[in-house]
C-alpha cells in the first residue's frame, strides 16, 4: 500500500511523538509514505477565521501539490489537517468559481478529486482483519477509551466520516490490536482546543469532565487520533490536577502508538517518553516493553 | 369567422401588482379576431363570470380566452360559465398570467410584454380549438381503503353505512394501527381502547366490509370508477376459515423472545401470534422469519414440507380432522374491482439511530413516546404501571424531550409533528397521576396546543399536576451510574441545565409509513420531499389528490392527531360516497384519437402507453375479410398523456385539445 502523507506542523513539532508513531507503524505496517514534496501550512485555526479564500487555497495549494505528484490519496494524520483538506476540497467541487479562484492564486490546476484519509481512514483502508493479522504483541487486557474529539466527526456532512454521535471506527481499530475498547459516553465532546492558550480554566474543566468519564466507565487510558485532543487532555491533566485537587494520572496514547507497540516497536521508538503523564508503565506491564 | 373574448383578471393584487391589466385587455383587443376584452379584479367571482356570460350573448363569442391563475385552479369555472353561456367548454382557455407571469416577475413592462404574449397563444390556440364532449364512463360501485388504522377505520365504516362495499387491505395481522397501542388519549383522557375496539369489531362484522389483514397491494391498474387492484395476501401459515382463534398454538410456542411490534419492543411475543389480545381478526399468523421449523427450512435450503423441526403449534392445535395450522400456504392474489381508494397508511416515528446523541437505541431508559404509551397502558408490558425498561424500577424523575427530529434542518426534517405537544403533556400528567412523588421535567421549543380543549389541557399539566416545562433543548444524554445525565438549556433563563433522570422519554419526529413512495408510484399520487402524500389544493380540496379517484386520510397526508384524522377520514368518505353515488362518471374528453386512414398498424403507440389504453381494431371488407389491424384508444382508459402521440411514426395520432394543430399555432403566435 502507497499512500501520499501530508504531516502538517503538529507532527513535527508539538507532536512529533504522533509524527514518530505514523512513521513506525506505517514501517511495520507495510505502509509506503509518499510526503508531499514543499507542503505547506493547512490553515488551520487561522486562516478559517480570518479569510475564506485563504483557508481554502492553503489545503488547496496542498491537494494541487499532491495531483501534480501523481497521489490520488493523501493521508493527513493530524484531525485539523485533514479536516481543513477535506473541507477545501467539498468547497472547490461545489463552486467552480472558487476552483478558478484557488487555481488563480495557486497557479496550478486544483486537486480536490484527491481523496483525503484520516488516521482511522486509514486504518479502515488497511483493513482491519489485515492489521489483526500483523499483530505480534497484541495489547491484551489493555481497556482504553476512544475519544474522537470534534474534527473528526464534525461537521458531519463535509467530512462524512463515521457516525458523528457514536463512532466506532477508533474502537474496532483497538479491538484488531487486542485491547478492549470501553464503552463511555464523552467520546465526542469538546476537550476546548480552541481556548487552550487562551482560556485555560474552560480547558481544564472540560478536559476533567472527559477525565472522569473514562475513569468511571473503567479506561485506563484514553486513545486519540487528533494532536489538539492530545495536547490538552495531556498536558492540561497535571493543571486539572492542582485546580481541582484532583489526582488523575490517566495516560492519553495515539491510536498510531498503540499500533505500533502491537506490531513490534519500542516505547521509545513511537515517542512514549515524551508524554507530560506517564505513559510507558502501563504498556511495560503488559510486556511490551525493551526489545525491538 | 372566430369571434373570441379575452378577459383579463387582476387577481386582487396577486396579478395587477406585476402586471398592468388594463394595458394587456387593450393589447389584446388588437389581436385579430378578439371582438371584446376587458379586465376585471375578481374574473372568478360571480360578476366575474356575468362578464364573460353576458359578452358571449350579446357579442356572439365562438371562443374565451381568461387571462388569470392556472387552468389547475380556476379553468372547470370558466368553462362552467362558458357552457352556462352557450359555448362548448371546450373552447374556453386559460392564459397562465399569475403562477406563470406575475408571481416569478418583478419587473412590471417586461411582466406586462410576455402576459400580453400568453394572451396572444391561446387566443391562437382556441381558434383551433373544436368542440368536444364529455365521456361517460360506468362507475364501479365499490371502494378500497389501505390502513386499517383509525382512519382507515372511519374511512372504510363511512363509506359502508353509505350503502357501498368496501375493501379494507392492512399490512399488519390486525386492524387499530397505532391508535390501538395508545393509552389513553388527549385532552379528554378516555382510553383509547375503549373507544377504538368497538370500531374495530364493527368494521370486521360489517356486512359490506371486505376486510383482508396481513396483505399488501401488489399493483394498481386502471382509472376513476373502474381500478382493478391486486392484492398479495401475506402467507399467514393459518387457515383462518378453520381458526376458531382459541390460542393453543402461541401458548406452546418455544420462539418467545421475539420484540414485541404492539409493545413497542418493550415486550415479547411468539413465532405464531396475535398481536394483541383485542385484535381483529384474532387469529394467528407464523412470523416466518422467526419460527423455528422455517428457520430450519432455510438453513437447509428445503421447502417446509420437507422438515419436521418443531411443530408445536400444529399438535396443538385442537381442530380436527384438519388442523386450522397448515405450512404449505402460499402467497395469495386476489384482484378487487374498485371505483376509488381511500389511502390511509399512517406513520411511523423517526429512526433511532439518527439520534445518537441521546442514546436513543443505546441505553434502554431512553424510550420513545410509542414506548411510554405501552408503559402506561393496562395492556401493557408492565400492566400500565410505569416501570424502566431497564430495571424495572419506578422512575422518580422523568424528563420528556419533545421536537426530536421535528423541526431540526440538521436531522433533515423542518415541519413541526403537531402531536408531539399534545401527547408529552399527556404522558408527563399520566406520569404525575400514576407516581405522586415524582417529577416530571418537560423541555420544550414552542408549546403548539391549538385545538379544542388542548391548550386548557397543557395548563392543567402545568398548574394541577406541576408538570416542570423548560423552553430548551437538550445537548446530550448519558448513563452515570443507574441515572441518565440529561443535559441542556433554559432558553429564558439563559442557564446550562443538568437533571438527573431515571427515564428519558422522547418525542420522536412523525414520518410516513415506510413504502408509502412506492405506493404512491402506483397510485399515481405525488408526494413530498419526506413522503407525505400531497392533496389536491392544500385549502380547497384537502382529502382529493391529483389522481382522480384516490383520496388521502390521516397521518398519510401530514402529521394528524386522532380528531384530525377521524374528520379527514369522514371527509374522504363522503368523497367517495359522492363518486359512488352516480351511475357514470364524466372523464375529460383530452384523450388520444387514431387517425384510420394513415395508421400503419406498427402498434409503437401499444408498446408505450403506461396504461395500457391501446387496443387493436380490425378493419375488414364487406366479406369479412381482414384488410389490416388498426390501433384504437380506449377513450374509457386514456390518461391524455400525449405519449403515444409522440412516439407515432406515421403522424396518425392526435391529442383531443392539444393537437399539433393547436400547438403549432401557439408557438407561431410569439
Amino acid at each position: 500500500m502507497k499512500v501520499g502523507y501530508y504531516p502538517g506542523c503538529s507532527l513535527e513539532g508539538s507532536a512529533s511523538d504522533y509524527g514518530l508513531s505514523v512513521a513506525k507503524a506505517a514501517e511495520l505496517l507495510g505502509i509506503e509514505l509518499v510526503e508531499i514534496e514543499d507542503w505547506c501550512c493547512c490553515g488551520a485555526s487561522a486562516a478559517h477565521s480570518i479569510d475564506h479564500l485563504l483557508s481554502i487555497a492553503l489545503p488547496g495549494r496542498n491537494l494541487a501539490l499532491a495531483r501534480a505528484q501523481g497521489l490520488d490519496q493523501v493521508f493527513a494524520p493530524c484531525a485539523a489537517c485533514s479536516n481543513r483538506l477535506i473541507s477545501a476540497s467539498v468547497e472547490m467541487k461545489a463552486s467552480p468559481e472558487l476552483r478558478a479562484k484557488v487555481e488563480d492564486v495557486t497557479g496550478m490546476p486544483t486537486g480536490e478529486e484527491v481523496s483525503i484519509l484520516n488516521m482511522l481512514d486509514l486504518i479502515q483502508a488497511y483493513g482491519h482483519d489485515e492489521l489483526k493479522a500483523k499483530v505480534t504483541r497484541p495489547l491484551e487486557g489493555f481497556k482504553g477509551a476512544c475519544y474522537y474529539g470534534c474534527l473528526l466527526v464534525r461537521p458531519p456532512k463535509v467530512v462524512q466520516f463515521d457516525d458523528p454521535e457514536d463512532p466506532q471506527s477508533m474502537e474496532r481499530a483497538l479491538t484488531a490490536i487486542g485491547a478492549t475498547p470501553v464503552d463511555w459516553h464523552f467520546k465526542v465532546e469538546c476537550c476546548g482546543a480552541g481556548l487552550t492558550m487562551a482560556k485555560t480554566q474552560v480547558v481544564t474543566r472540560l478536559v476533567r469532565e472527559i477525565l472522569i468519564n473514562a475513569e468511571t466507565n473503567g479506561a485506563e487510558a484514553i486513545v486519540v487520533a487528533c494532536p489538539l485532543c492530545h495536547q490538552n487532555l495531556d498536558m492540561r491533566q497535571l493543571a486539572v490536577n492542582s485546580q481541582y485537587g484532583e489526582n488523575h494520572r490517566l495516560p492519553i496514547y495515539y491510536i498510531s502508538e498503540l499500533i505500533a507497540l502491537a506490531l513490534g516497536a519500542s516505547p521509545k521508538q513511537v515517542g512514549l517518553d515524551r508524554h507530560f503523564v506517564e505513559a510507558r508503565e502501563r504498556i511495560a506491564s503488559l510486556g511490551a516493553s525493551g526489545k525491538g | 369567422m372566430e369571434r373570441i373574448g379575452v378577459f383579463v383578471c387582476h387577481c386582487g393584487e396577486n396579478i395587477g401588482r406585476t402586471v398592468d391589466c388594463p394595458k394587456v385587455s387593450e393589447e389584446a383587443g388588437n389581436i385579430r379576431n378578439v371582438v371584446h376584452s376587458v379586465d376585471y379584479k375578481y374574473m372568478c367571482s360571480d360578476p366575474g363570470q356575468a362578464m364573460i356570460r353576458d359578452a358571449i350573448k350579446e357579442k356572439g363569442l365562438t371562443g374565451v380566452v381568461v387571462a388569470a391563475c392556472s387552468p389547475r385552479m380556476h379553468e372547470p369555472t370558466f368553462r362552467r360559465a362558458a357552457a352556462d353561456a352557450g359555448v362548448n367548454p371546450f373552447l374556453c382557455e386559460m392564459a397562465n398570467i399569475r403562477e406563470h407571469c406575475s408571481w416569478v416577475h418583478e419587473d412590471i413592462d417586461a411582466a406586462t410584454t410576455k402576459a400580453i404574449d400568453l394572451v396572444r397563444v391561446m387566443v391562437e390556440k382556441v381558434k383551433q380549438n373544436e368542440p368536444l364532449f364529455p365521456i361517460r364512463v360506468p362507475v364501479t360501485k365499490r371502494a378500497l381503503v389501505i390502513g386499517g388504522g383509525i382512519a382507515g377505520i372511519q374511512a372504510a365504516l363511512d363509506i359502508a353505512d353509505g350503502g357501498h362495499e368496501v375493501v379494507l387491505v392492512e399490512k399488519s395481522p390486525s386492524i387499530g394501527g397505532h391508535m390501538a397501542q395508545l393509552s389513553e388519549t388527549f385532552p379528554t383522557l378516555d382510553c383509547s381502547q375503549c373507544i377504538l375496539t368497538p370500531r374495530m369489531v364493527e368494521v370486521a362484522q360489517h356486512p359490506n366490509i371486505t376486510l383482508h389483514v396481513y396483505s399488501e397491494i401488489e399493483e394498481v391498474n386502471g382509472f376513476i370508477g373502474n381500478f382493478e387492484v391486486k392484492i398479495r395476501k401475506k402467507a399467514s401459515s393459518v387457515n383462518n376459515a378453520l381458526c376458531t382463534g382459541c390460542g393453543a398454538c402461541t401458548q406452546v410456542c418455544p420462539a418467545k423472545k421475539i420484540p414485541s411490534e404492539f409493545d413497542a419492543g418493550l415486550g415479547h411475543r411468539t413465532a405464531i401470534y396475535v398481536p394483541f389480545p383485542q385484535a381483529v381478526p384474532n387469529k394467528p399468523v407464523i412470523d416466518r422469519d422467526h419460527c423455528v421449523r422455517f428457520k430450519a427450512a432455510a438453513r437447509k435450503g428445503v421447502p417446509v414440507a420437507d422438515v419436521t423441526t418443531c411443530g408445536k403449534c400444529f399438535e396443538a392445535c385442537p381442530i380436527e380432522p384438519v388442523k386450522a395450522i397448515d405450512f404449505s400456504i402460499e402467497d395469495e392474489f386476489v384482484t378487487e374491482k374498485v371505483g376509488a381508494i381511500v389511502v390511509a397508511t399512517g406513520y411511523e416515528l423517526y429512526e433511532k439511530e439518527d439520534i445518537g446523541e441521546y442514546g436513543y437505541g443505546k441505553y434502554p431508559d431512553v424510550i420513545d413516546g410509542l414506548q411510554f404509551e405501552r408503559l402506561a397502558s393496562a395492556s401493557g408490558p408492565t400492566g400500565g404501571e410505569i416501570r424502566r425498561p431497564s430495571d424495572g424500577e419506578v422512575p422518580e424523575t422523568v424528563v420528556f424531550v419533545q421536537c426530536v427530529g421535528s423541526r431540526d434542518r440538521a436531522k433533515g426534517l423542518t415541519y413541526c409533528s403537531k402531536i408531539c405537544c399534545m401527547y408529552t403533556a399527556k404522558h408527563a400528567l399520566l406520569y404525575k397521576h400514576k407516581v405522586h412523588h415524582g417529577y416530571a421535567w418537560v423541555f420544550y421549543m414552542d408549546i403548539r396546543s391549538g385545538g379544542k380543549g388542548y391548550d386548557e389541557f397543557v395548563r392543567r399539566a402545568v398548574e394541577e399536576d406541576e408538570v416542570k416545562y423548560i423552553r430548551g433543548r437538550v445537548s446530550r444524554i448519558y448513563p452515570e451510574g443507574k441515572k441518565l445525565v440529561v443535559m441542556g438549556a433554559d432558553t429564558l433563563s439563559g442557564e446550562k441545565v443538568r437533571i438527573d433522570a431515571d427515564l428519558v422519554v422522547l418525542a420522536t419526529a412523525v414520518k410516513p409509513s415506510p413504502g408509502v413512495d412506492s405506493l404512491a408510484q402506483k397510485l399515481g399520487v405525488s408526494y413530498d420531499q419526506y413522503n407525505f402524500l400531497t392533496e389536491a389544493h392544500p385549502k380547497l380540496r384537502p382529502v382529493e389528490t391529483a389522481s382522480a379517484g384516490v383520496f388521502l386520510a390521516g397521518a398519510c397526508q401530514a402529521a394528524r392527531d386522532i380528531p384530525d384524522a377521524v374528520a379527514q377520514a369522514s371527509g374522504a368518505a363522503s368523497k367517495v360516497q359522492v363518486l359512488l353515488s352516480s351511475d357514470e362518471l364524466e372523464r375529460e374528453p383530452i384523450v388520444a384519437v387514431v387517425d384510420e386512414n394513415t395508421c400503419v398498424g406498427c402498434f409503437c403507440c401499444e408498446a408505450v402507453c403506461a396504461y395500457g389504453a391501446v387496443e387493436r381494431k380490425e378493419i375488414r371488407d364487406r366479406d369479412g375479410n381482414l384488410i389490416k389491424t388498426l390501433a384504437y384508444v380506449n377513450p374509457g382508459v386514456c390518461q391524455g398523456c400525449g405519449t403515444c402521440v409522440a412516439t407515432c411514426r406515421s403522424n396518425s395520432v392526435d391529442l383531443a385539445g392539444y393537437t399539433d394543430k393547436q400547438v403549432f399555432n401557439e408557438i407561431r403566435a410569439l
